[in-house]
C-alpha cells in the first residue's frame, strides 16, 4: 500500500541561538512528506530546505535513531516524544499526523535541563545524579555462570524492567513539577533488586536523592504522567520503592 | 534527620502523614454529622457535639488537629512553590490530559478552595459553639443555617460544593499518600486507587447529602 502523503504541514519550532539568548517559536511550511517518514527524517528534510535557503538549520539531539540510546528528545504537540505511546521521538512516524496540521515542537523544559540551542537541552544533571550513586563500588568479577548467583525470577524481571531506562528525560519533561523521581527510582531499583547492588542500596538512594534535590528538580506529587510518557514503560512502582529505600536509609542511620 | 526533613521525599512523607491524619479526621467528622440524618430530634447529634466539646478533646485533640492542618498547609505551599520554580520557562503547548488525572494536577488549588470552605465553616459553627459558647442546641443551629429563608439555599450550595472539592482532593490524595510512604507496588497500586475513589466518593456523597437533606426535608 502506498504511504499517505502529507501535502502541507506547518512546523512551529523553538529557535534559540544559544544558552544565553532568548528564544521564540517560529513557523515553517513543509510539503509532500510521506507517512513512512520518521519524525526526525522530517526535520532532516526541513533542515535541508533551510540550508538551501541560507537559514540556520534547526538543532536537535539524536544518535541511534532506533530507540535505544536516549539522545532524542522533543516535546511535540504538548507531549514528550510526541503522540505515540511507549516510543522515543526517533521511532515516531509522520503517519501519526494529519494533513494541514500545525506541529509544535519545543525542547524539554526544566530548570535543571537548560536549553543549549534550539531543541537541544543540557541533560548533564542526569549524569551528575548517576555519579552520586548509580553504580556498584566493588569489582563484581567477570560474567558469572547464569545460575551461580541465585536470583528469583520476579527480582530479575523487575531489575531488568527498571534497567530499561535510557535516561532520555521525558519523565522530567512531562512532569508538571519537573521531578526526576522516575529516572532516579529506575536507577535505584535496577541495582537494589540484585544481590551485587543490594549492599549499597540505602546509601545509593540517599545520595542520589540528595543530588536530585540539589540540582533543582521538583518534588513528585504522584500524578503518574511520567510512566505514561516514558518510552520504556518504567512503572511508578519504582518510585514507591525509592521512597521505601530512602525512608529505611534514614531509619538505619 | 534534618537532611531527611529538608529532602523532597522527607517533605512528601510529612505531607502524606498529615494528609492521612486529616483523612481519619474527615471520616470521624462525617460519622458525627450523619447523626443529623438518623435522628430528627437532634439529640444524637447534640450528644456527639457535646462529647466533642469535652475538655480532653478540646484541649487535647483540637490543638493536634489544628497542628495537622497547619503542617499540611505549610508543606503544601513549600512544595508547590519549589515545583513552580523547577520549570522557569513554561511550555507553549502542554497536553497532560491523557497522562494524568485532573485532580492530581490541581491538588494545590483544590486544597486551597477546601481551606476557604473550612474558614467559612468554622465561622458558622465552631466560633459560636466552641468560642462564644452561647449555643444550647447545636443541631438546631445547623438546621437553622440550611433552612434560613434568604440564605439557606446559598449555604446549602456552598456546603455541597465544599463536599465535592474535598472529594476531588481525596480522589488523588488518598492513594498518593500511600505511594509517598512507599506502601505501593504494581498490585497494590490498583487496589489503592480503587479504595481511593471509593473513599473520596463516600466522603463527598456524605457531606453533600447532609445539607441537601436538611434544606429540603428537615
Ligand atoms: C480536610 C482537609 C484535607 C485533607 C483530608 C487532605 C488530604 C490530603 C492527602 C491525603 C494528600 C496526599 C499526600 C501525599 O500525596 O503524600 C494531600 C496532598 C496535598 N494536599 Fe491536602 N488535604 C486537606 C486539605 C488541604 C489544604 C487546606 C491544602 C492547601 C492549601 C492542601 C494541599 C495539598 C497539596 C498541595 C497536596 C500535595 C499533592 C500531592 O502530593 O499529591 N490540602 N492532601
Ligand atoms: S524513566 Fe523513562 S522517561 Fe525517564 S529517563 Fe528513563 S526512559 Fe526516559
Ligand atoms: S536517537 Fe537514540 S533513542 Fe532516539
Amino acid at each position: 500500500m502506498a504511504d499517505k502523503i502529507l501535502k502541507e504541514l506547518t512546523i512551529r519550532v523553538w529557535r534559540q541561538k544559544d544558552a544565553k539568548s532568548k528564544g521564540k517559536l517560529e513557523s515553517y511550511k513543509i510539503n509532500n512528506i510521506s507517512g513512512g517518514t520518521s519524525f526526525l527524517e522530517m526535520l532532516d528534510i526541513l533542515n535541508e530546505e533551510l540550508i538551501n535557503k541560507g537559514t540556520e538549520p534547526i538543532a536537535f539531539d539524536h544518535d541511534c535513531r532506533e530507540g535505544i540510546c536516549g539522545m532524542c528528545s522533543l516535546f511535540i504537540n504538548g507531549r514528550a516524544h510526541g503522540p505515540d505511546d511507549d516510543i522515543t521521538t526517533c521511532q515516531l512516524h509522520m503517519r501519526k499526523f494529519k494533513e494541514g496540521e500545525t506541529i509544535t515542537i519545543e525542547p524539554w523544559r526544566a530548570g535543571a535541563f537548560p536549553v543549549l540551542k534550539d531543541l537541544i537541552v543540557d541533560r548533564t544533571a542526569f549524569e551528575k545524579v548517576l555519579q552520586s550513586g548509580g553504580y556498584i563500588s566493588v569489582n563484581t568479577g567477570g560474567v558469572p555462570d547464569g545460575n551461580a548467583i541465585p536470583i528469583s525470577y520476579d527480582d530479575a524481571e523487575e531489575a531488568m524492567d527498571a534497567a530499561a531506562c535510557i535516561g532520555c528525560g521525558a519523565c522530567v519533561a512531562t512532569c508538571k513539577n519537573s521531578s526526576a523521581m522516575l529516572f532516579v527510582s529506575a536507577k535505584v531499583s535496577h541495582l537494589a533488586k540484585l544481590p551485587q547492588g543490594r549492599v549499597e542500596a540505602t546509601r545509593r538512594a540517599k545520595n542520589m536523592v540528595a543530588k536530585m534535590d540539589e540540582l533543582g528538580f521538583g518534588n513528585c506529587t504522584n500524578t503518574g504522567a511520567c510512566e505514561v510518557e516514558c518510552p520504556k514503560g518504567i512503572s511508578i512502582a519504582n518510585i514507591a520503592r525509592l521512597n521505601r529505600e530512602f525512608l529505611s536509609a534514614t531509619i538505619k542511620e | 534527620m534534618s537532611s531527611f526533613l529538608s529532602s523532597s521525599i522527607g517533605k512528601k512523607l510529612i505531607m502524606s502523614l498529615s494528609g492521612l491524619f486529616l483523612i481519619v479526621f474527615v471520616l470521624v467528622h462525617l460519622v458525627l454529622n450523619s447523626f443529623l440524618l438518623f435522628d430528627s430530634t437532634g439529640e444524637l447529634f447534640n450528644a456527639g457535639a457535646h462529647f466533642m466539646s469535652l475538655p480532653v478533646i478540646r484541649f487535647g485533640l483540637q490543638p493536634v488537629l489544628f497542628g495537622g492542618f497547619i503542617i499540611h498547609i505549610i508543606y503544601a505551599i513549600t512544595l508547590t512553590l519549589q515545583n513552580m520554580k523547577a520549570r522557569p520557562q513554561k511550555y507553549a503547548v502542554q497536553n497532560l490530559g491523557n497522562s494524568s488525572t485532573w485532580s492530581s494536577r490541581n491538588m494545590f488549588v483544590l486544597g486551597g478552595l477546601v481551606l476557604v470552605f473550612i474558614a467559612m465553616h468554622l465561622m458558622h459553627f465552631f466560633v459560636p459553639i466552641q468560642i462564644q459558647g452561647n449555643v444550647h442546641d447545636d443541631a438546631q443551629l445547623v438546621k437553622a443555617l440550611f433552612t434560613d429563608e434568604s440564605m439557606g439555599l446559598v449555604y446549602t450550595g456552598l456546603y455541597v460544593l465544599g463536599g465535592i472539592l474535598l472529594g476531588l482532593h481525596l480522589a488523588h490524595g488518598f492513594w498518593s499518600a500511600f505511594q509517598s510512604i512507599g506502601f505501593s507496588n504494581k498490585i497494590w497500586r490498583k487496589r489503592l486507587e480503587k479504595v481511593s475513589y471509593f473513599y473520596a466518593f463516600f466522603i463527598a456523597a456524605g457531606f453533600v447529602i447532609i445539607p441537601l437533606y436538611l434544606h429540603f426535608f428537615a
